[in-house]
């Protein structure tokens, strides 16, 4: 099977790095090119390295508008929630052990919520609307005097959904607590303005927005001042936060990925902004198609459709020449479906029916076309394999059929 | 995707053809067919199987076989794996029809033995009601 002739629609998953930032990146490696130990200090090596992952923090704090100094290179967005989640509720324990967070934010946020938990933290786990948006009111309920950090995501990597930051950082604000946001998927597809945003730190990812993989970076604050405790030791690299020899090439690659991205940030979403409105169109033409996600605050990269009567799994295989992704149970390893589509509060059967495109850079328009018409005629034959849908054309109401559970 | 070439060709046939894959159905209510429906769309997959028979000396035959299957990739492989091997048995054959039977034939991956376990269970209830019937 070639790659070549299947269309990629999986870009919230992770994006194809960017020709240009590929080209610059090999500029860092070899023996002709700057190779040096950033923290070298005694030679023209590290000065052109150290240089080079300077340029590239000034490009990231550009996208953002926030100080240089203010980021913190780390290995990926993962290794950022952590460090935000961890580092926060280990440096102020003394101040309060209670942390808010939702049922939908990525596992790396959760999973370090629950490493917590073990530790003696308490965590609120909120609840989204339909539409996998948190509403400020239920943040502001959640708040107790011992809250001390609320780690909340900017955009939902399944549903696309957008969070308040503005609205939920005042909550935080006036509380006395941390704010941490994720902002993996909203590099490149949203204005950030940290300089106004009352965000106290934001997780970075690079392989979403055009850069490599293995490379992110934590926003933390100067002013007010945001302390964490580091959680990898070894040099007291990046002021004391994250230890570890720079990986040049990769820190390179990432800021020459961000500033292509406030570039070319507008001409992408225009693009994408019509693939959206298309696509969306089209699909819920097929009967019983339902978008997962508030189409009045999402982002139009990233577009959730469960279709009824069919499992995803199988749809999955059905577009064969397409690379999307489910929140069947059977995409998993656990065979759970989708946790993010289940706290909706809707049927498990639509978390098992549900796909999600997402669409970036490199979509043309011929993409979106042939996608469509495969997906309108596999969804047909898939459903006359169905006995779900046979049932339902005989007027039969599923949800008052015994089901033998198994 | 951890699938064997044959549960790729088998649901890429069953869906490319389902007419030639025995996909359809027969009337419950004949006295003839006897219906097996196994699974819950809240789990992710439904098996509906149904069995059209004739006696033949003191047993019944199975003459032809019709399924749906709402469920992954190999759920629906399954099923169509299964009805390939009812056609012409007797139904005490077809009792003795294991799971492993289906594992086999398609090397089904470890986390994918359920969809043939609910293979299993769908000729096992079709039969039922089918000697209900008599």
């Amino acid at each position: 099977m070639s790659t070549q002739s299947t269309i990629y629609l999986d870009y919230a998953s992770t994006t194809p790095v960017d020709p240009r930032v590929a080209s610059k990146m090999m500029k860092f490696l070899t023996p002709d090119g700057e190779f040096g130990n950033p923290a070298s200090r005694s030679h023209r090596f590290g000065w052109k390295a150290d240089e080079a992952v300077e340029e590239a923090r000034s490009h990231v704090a550009n996208l953002v508008n926030c100080d240089p100094r203010e980021i913190v290179w780390t290995s990926g967005a993962t290794e950022a929630d952590n460090l935000a989640v961890k580092g926060v509720a280990r440096f102020y324990k003394s101040k309060g052990n209670h942390i808010i967070t939702s049922k939908i934010e990525h596992k790396a946020v959760l999973d370090p919520c629950r490493q917590l938990e073990r530790e003696g933290f308490e965590v609120t786990y909120l609840e989204p609307s339909e539409g996998g948006v948190i509403n400020p009111e239920d943040v502001k309920a959640a708040m107790k005097d011992s809250t001390i950090l609320i780690s909340l995501m900017h955009i939902n990597n399944e549903l696309g959904s957008l969070n308040d930051l503005t609205k939920i950082g005042n909550i935080a604000r006036e509380a006395g607590a941390f704010f941490h946001v994720d902002a993996a998927q909203s590099t490149g597809k949203v204005d950030i303005d940290l300089s106004k945003l009352p965000v106290d730190l934001m997780s970075f990812s690079a392989h979403k927005t055009y850069g490599p993989k293995g490379i992110g970076a934590l926003f933390v604050r100067r002013k007010p001042r945001v302390r964490i405790e580091a959680l990898i030791h070894g040099g007291g690299h990046e002021r004391g936060m994250r230890s570890g020899t720079l990986a040049t090439h990769q820190i390179v690659g990432m800021g020459e990925a961000f500033r292509i991205a406030k570039e070319e940030m507008k001409q992408d979403n225009d693009k994408i902004k019509a693939f959206h409105e298309k696509f969306l169109r089209e699909a819920m033409k097929i009967e019983h198609a339902y978008l997962n996600g508030d189409l009045e605050n999402k982002v139009p990269n990233i577009l959730n459709i469960s279709f009824n009567f069919v499992e995803g799994e199988s749809l999955i295989m059905g577009l064969k020449d397409i690379a999307v992704s489910s929140g069947s149970a059977c995409t998993s390893a656990s065979l759970e479906p989708s946790y993010v589509l289940r706290a909706l509060g809707r049927k498990d059967e639509l978390a098992h029916s549900s796909i999600r495109f997402s669409f970036g850079r490199f979509t043309k328009e011929e993409d979106i076309d042939k996608t469509l018409s495969i997906l309108h005629n596999v969804v047909e034959r898939l459903r006359e394999l169905s006995p779900l849908w046979e049932m339902h054309l005989d007027g039969i109401d599923l949800d008052t059929v015994q089901w033998s559970s198994h | 995707m951890a699938y064997s070439r044959k549960v790729v060709d088998k649901f890429e046939n069953t869906l490319n053809n389902p007419k030639a894959f025995n996909v359809g159905r027969f009337d419950p209510s004949e006295e003839n067919i006897g219906t097996g429906m196994v699974g819950a769309p809240a789990c992710g997959d439904v098996m509906k199987l149904q069995i059209k028979c004739e006696p033949q000396g003191n047993t019944h035959v199975i003459k032809d076989v019709k399924f749906k299957t709402y469920g992954c990739g190999s759920a629906i492989a399954s099923s169509s794996e299964l009805v390939e091997m009812l056609i012409g048995k007797t139904l005490e054959e077809a009792k003795d029809i294991k799971n492993k039977e289906i594992v086999d034939a398609l090397e089904l991956p470890p986390i994918k033995i359920h969809c043939s376990v609910l293979a299993e269970d769908s000729i096992k209830q079709a039969i039922e009601d089918y000697e209900s019937k008599q």
